[in-house]
């Protein structure tokens, strides 16, 4: 199984801090398109992934335990 | 622990006294306040949140960089979460270097980077609403899903 992270505005649209789901085999983007469509999420090009905290590519593909986490554009400082 | 995220109010000595070195001639700090205004807007307070074990990586990593830079340097940053008031000191950044003019160039590095690539985010609150900042105007894209190699390494 795989936790996914959400912060700031996305974690505000999915109602949750994380989820946990199996996701396994796919790429960043699949998980991308697919969490978009089930929470009917706005845009996710400009939203990051990190695998493991850290920063992971579209086609990066998910293995069995790696949490995931969508990093929406950061405003830190 | 030179790099950290705080919930607490940051002491700025604290993260100063951690890159004194008898090497450095010069020690330069950066002190991020929230501000009242912003193009006219008044903003009543921030939310900072953090994704804390990431951001701290990813303070690290800048701390990395300015040394491959800059030889010599030696850098703390804390930056403070949670709910925040005006004039509060959001993050702090000391830079130390054997020469000054590195010090204000690594540490002016450092919160740029820190604006590029740390998991941070901050919540405006108005007194006609609020909303999570960061390129929402998506002028910034990351079309491979990630910073770009430029924003990762340089």
């Amino acid at each position: 199984m795989n936790k996914v992270l959400f912060f700031a505005h996305l974690r505000d649209a999915v109602g949750e801090d994380y989820i946990t789901l199996n996701a396994s085999g796919k790429t960043v983007a699949d998980l991308k398109i697919e969490l978009s469509t089930v929470y009917n999420l706005p845009k996710l090009d400009t939203v990051m992934t990190a695998i493991n905290e850290e920063f992971a590519a579209n086609d990066e593909v998910i293995l069995e335990g790696d949490v995931i986490a969508f990093i929406p554009p950061v405003s830190g400082g | 622990m030179n790099y950290e995220i705080s919930k607490e109010p940051i002491n700025i000595q604290q993260v100063i006294d951690k890159v004194i070195q008898r090497e450095a001639g010069a020690i330069t700090t950066f002190i991020g306040t929230v501000r009242e205004l912003t193009y006219g807007k008044k903003t009543l307070f921030l939310i900072y949140e953090a994704y804390e074990a990431m951001a701290v990586k990813k303070l690290e990593q800048i701390g990395t960089e300015i040394g491959e830079r800059w030889k010599g340097s030696k850098v703390a940053i804390t930056h403070r979460v949670g709910k925040l008031d005006i004039t509060d000191v959001a993050v702090v950044i000391a830079v130390s270097t054997p020469h000054r003019a590195d010090a204000y160039d690594a540490n002016r590095y450092a919160i740029e980077r820190i604006k590029e690539i740390v998991p941070i985010w901050k919540k405006e609150h108005w007194e006609d609403g609020e909303e999570w900042m960061g390129n929402q105007l998506e002028t910034v894209v990351y079309p491979s899903g990630k910073p770009e190699e430029r924003d990762l390494h340089e």
